[in-house]
C-alpha cells in the first residue's frame, strides 16, 4: 500500500527526461503521480489538487538545462513547497502568563490526556516550570484517574474536583488554585468531542471564553484521514486555536493530515507525540514531516539518483 | 457541499441513454470515494467496475444507477457480509465464547467492549470481562466502570502485571463461573512495534491452554476517522493474531470510514459492528448498504 513516491515517480520521470524544458504536457503525468502519492498519504483530496496546481505553476517554463535534471527539479519543487506549506521555524508556546494557561482540545482518543502529561513533564524538566494539570474531562470513564496517574508518574500536581460536572467552573477554580500555590503553568485536559456535537463544542467554547488561555492546542491523531480538514476547521472556528499537536507519530503513518490541517487553519504545528511514555514528545520540524509524507527520506535519494 | 441527490442526479444525467460514463462524472465519483477514505487503489477498482457495468448493461436509467453504484461498492465488502450482517453469533455449548479485542491506541476498544457486554447481557447471556490492558494509566479503572454499568463481573490484576496472565485468569474464571462469553480488553499498541505485537500473540496463545480454540473471535477495532494507515493496522494485527472481524468506531462524526472497504476486500475480514457514540447503546450491527449510502450523504 505504501509504495514510496520515488517508485511512483520513477515511471513518470521517464517522460521528463530528454526534454529541455518543463512544459504543461511533460509535467502532467508526474503531477498526477505526486497527487496520488499525497492522497495515499492521507492529504485531503482537494488540498492535494491545489497543491499540485501550485507546483505546476512554479515548474512551468523552468529551464532544465541548468544544474538539475527535470526529475530532480520536480522533486525538489514538491519537497520545498511542502516544507514551506508546513511552516518555517519550530514555533514555541506562550509561557508569559501568570500563570500561563494552556487548553487542550480535540477528538476522542486523539491523545490529549497523554500529551497534557508530556507537556507538563517537558515544561518541568526542560523549562524549570512548576505546572499544574487540571482534570476537566467529566465524562470519560476514569478520565480523572488517568490524569492523576499521569501526574504521579511525572511528579506534577493534578487539580480535580470529582463530582463537579461543570468544566468551566473547575478550570476557573484551578487557575485560582495555581495562583495561590505558585504554579506558573496551568494545563487543562478536556474531554474528547466530535466537531458535530453542538453541546460539547459549546462547552469548550465556554471554557475558552471564561479562562482566556494563553495557548489553545488542537490535538490530532496523525493517522487521521480525509476528515482532518473538517474537524480542524470546526475546532478552529470555535476556538481560534494557537497551535496543533500531532500524536502517535511513532507509528508508520505518512501523516498527510498535517498538510491538510495546516493549509486549512494556517496554524503552526508545535509539538509531536512519539510514544506512550511521558518523555515521548518532540518539537515539530516541517522538513522532516515533508520527507515523511513523501515517503520517508527517499526523496533525497531520488534527487541523488535522478 | 454535495448532497447524495445532487450527485446521483448528475451522474444519471451523464449516464442515461449512454453506454459510457462521462469523465466529469467519474471525477465526481472519485472525489466522493477518496473523501470517504476509500483510498486510491480501491477507488480505481470501483470506478473500473462502474465503467464495465455501464458498458455492458448499456442505456441505464436513473433508478438502476443508484443500485449499481451501491452494489458495486458494497460488492467489495467481504463476501461474508450479507446485506444485514449478524453480530457475533455463538451457541452456548457449556464453554464460554472468548472474544479478544485488539487495535491501535485510542480507537475505542474498551468502550466497544462495554457496549458489547451490554448487548450480550440484554440477550440473556452471562458475560465476563478481562482487564488485560495493564499498561495504560487507569485502563483497568475504565473497564471496571463499564463492568459496573453493565453489571457484569470483571477479572483484573494490578497495573503493570502480565497481560497474558490476566487473560488466562479471565478465561479460567469464565469456565468456572459458567459464563457464556468472555471479552478480553488489551492495551492499545501501534502495529509497527514488534515487541508489543509479540506480546499480543502470547496473550492470544495462553487462552488456548484453558479452552482449545480460544479466542473464538479476534475483533480488530478501527477508528472510523483513520486514513490509509488502517490497511497496515489490519495487516499487522492479522499477522499477529489472525483477526476474524472488524469494528469501526466514531462513525457518529463526519468521518466516513471508507478505508474498511479495501481492507475487507483484501483481507476478507467481515465488518461486524459500528460505533456511533460513547453511550451503552451506541453500537450497531454493520449494514454494508447503509454504510455505502452514507458516503453520498453530505
Ligand atoms: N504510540 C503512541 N500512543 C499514544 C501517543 N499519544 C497518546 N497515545 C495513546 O493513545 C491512547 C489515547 O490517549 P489519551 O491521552 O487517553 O487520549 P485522549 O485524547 O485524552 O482521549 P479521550 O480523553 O478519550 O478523548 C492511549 O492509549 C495513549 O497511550 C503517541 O504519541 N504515541
Ligand atoms: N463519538 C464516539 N466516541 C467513541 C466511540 N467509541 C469510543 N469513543 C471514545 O473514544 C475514546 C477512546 O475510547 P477507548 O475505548 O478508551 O479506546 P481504546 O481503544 O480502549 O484506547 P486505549 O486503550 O488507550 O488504546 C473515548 O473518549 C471514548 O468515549 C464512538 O463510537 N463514537
Ligand atoms: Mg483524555
Ligand atoms: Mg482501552
Amino acid at each position: 500500500m505504501f509504495d514510496s513516491l520515488s517508485d511512483k515517480l520513477d515511471n513518470a520521470l521517464h517522460i521528463l527526461k530528454g526534454h529541455g524544458q518543463i512544459t504543461e504536457v511533460n509535467v502532467a503525468e508526474t503531477l498526477k503521480e505526486v497527487r496520488r502519492a499525497l492522497v495515499d498519504a492521507d492529504v485531503n483530496y482537494k488540498i492535494a489538487k491545489e497543491f499540485t496546481t501550485t507546483v505546476k505553476e512554479k515548474a512551468m517554463g523552468q529551464d532544465v538545462l541548468t544544474a538539475l535534471k527535470p526529475g530532480q527539479m520536480m522533486v525538489k519543487l514538491v519537497k520545498d513547497e511542502l516544507t514551506e506549506l508546513m511552516g518555517g521555524e519550530a514555533a514555541g508556546i506562550d509561557l508569559s502568563g501568570k500563570p500561563s494557561v494552556i487548553l487542550m482540545a480535540g477528538l476522542q482518543g486523539s491523545g490529549k490526556t497523554t500529551f497534557s502529561g508530556k507537556l507538563a513533564n517537558y515544561l518541568k524538566t526542560k523549562k524549570s516550570k512548576n505546572p499544574l494539570l487540571v482534570a476537566c474531562d467529566v465524562y470519560r470513564p476514569a478520565a480523572i484517574n488517568q490524569l492523576q496517574i499521569v501526574g504521579e508518574q511525572i511528579g506534577v500536581a493534578v487539580f480535580s474536583d470529582e463530582g463537579n460536572q461543570d468544566p468551566v467552573n473547575i478550570s476557573q477554580a484551578a487557575i485560582a488554585f495555581a495562583k495561590q500555590n505558585g504554579h506558573d503553568v496551568v494545563i487543562i485536559d478536556t474531554a474528547g468531542r466530535l466537531a458535530v456535537d453542538e453541546a460539547m463544542m459549546t462547552e469548550i467554547a465556554n471554557i475558552h471564553v471564561a479562562i482566556k488561555p494563553n495557548e489553545t492546542l488542537f490535538v490530532v491523531d496523525s493517522m487521521t484521514g480525509q476528515d482532518a480538514v473538517n474537524t480542524a476547521k470546526a475546532f478552529n472556528d470555535r476556538l481560534n486555536f494557537d497551535g496543533v499537536i500531532l500524536t502517535k507519530l511513532d507509528g508508520d503513518t505518512r501523516g498527510g493530515a498535517a498538510i491538510s490541517i495546516k493549509s486549512v487553519v494556517k496554524k503552526p504545528i508545535k509539538f509531536i507525540g512519539t510514544g506512550e511514555k511521558m518523555d515521548a514528545i518532540d518539537v515539530f520540524y516541517p522538513s522532516r514531516m515533508a520527507d515523511r509524507i513523501l515517503g520517508m527520506g527517499d526523496v533525497v535519494s531520488l534527487v541523488e539518483r535522478a | 457541499e454535495k448532497s447524495k441527490d445532487n450527485f446521483l442526479s448528475k451522474m444519471s444525467k451523464a449516464v442515461a441513454g449512454k453506454s459510457k460514463v462521462d469523465e466529469d462524472v467519474l471525477d465526481d465519483l472519485e472525489e466522493v470515494l477518496i473523501s470517504s477514505d476509500v483510498g486510491v487503489t480501491t477507488t480505481i477498482k470501483i470506478i473500473r467496475r462502474i465503467e464495465e457495468r455501464v458498458a455492458r448493461d448499456k442505456y441505464l436509467g436513473t433508478a438502476e444507477l443508484n443500485e449499481i453504484l451501491k452494489e458495486e461498492i458494497a460488492g467489495l465488502l467481504s463476501e461474508t457480509d450479507s446485506g444485514d450482517t449478524d453480530g457475533f453469533n455463538f451457541k452456548s455449548d457449556g464453554k464460554p465464547y472468548v472474544i479478544m479485542v485488539v487495535g491501535v491506541n485510542g480507537v475505542g476498544k474498551t468502550t466497544t467492549i462495554g457496549k458489547l457486554a451490554y448487548q450480550f447481557k440484554k440477550d440473556g447471556k452471562k458475560v465476563l470481562l478481562g482487564a488485560a490492558d495493564t499498561f495504560r494509566a487507569a485502563a483497568i479503572d475504565q473497564l471496571q466502570i463499564w463492568a459496573d454499568r453493565t453489571q457484569v463481573p470483571m477479572i483484573k490484576q494490578q497495573m503493570g502485571s502480565d497481560p497474558a496472565s490476566v487473560a488466562f485468569d479471565a478465561v479460567q474464571s469464565g469456565v468456572t463461573q459458567g459464563s457464556d462469553v468472555v471479552i478480553i480488553d488489551t492495551a492499545g499498541r501501534l502495529h509497527n512495534k514488534v515487541n508489543l505485537m509479540n506480546e499480543l500473540t502470547k496473550v492470544k496463545r495462553v487462552m488456548q491452554k484453558v479452552i482449545p480454540g480460544a479466542p473464538h473471535e479476534v475483533l480488530l477495532v478501527l477508528d472510523g476517522s483513520t486514513g490509509q494507515n488502517a490497511f497496515e493496522q489490519a495487516k499487522q494485527f492479522t499477522a499477529a493474531t489472525e483477526v476474524t472481524s472488524l469494528a469501526v468506531t466514531k462513525l457518529d462524526g463526519t468521518a466516513k470510514g471508507g478505508v474498511v472497504i479495501g481492507i475487507s476486500d483484501q483481507f476478507k475480514i467481515p465488518v461486524k459492528y459500528i460505533g456511533i457514540g460513547e453511550g451503552l447503546e451506541d453500537l450497531q450491527v454493520f449494514n454494508k448498504f447503509e454504510f455505502v449510502d452514507s458516503f453520498f450523504k453530505k
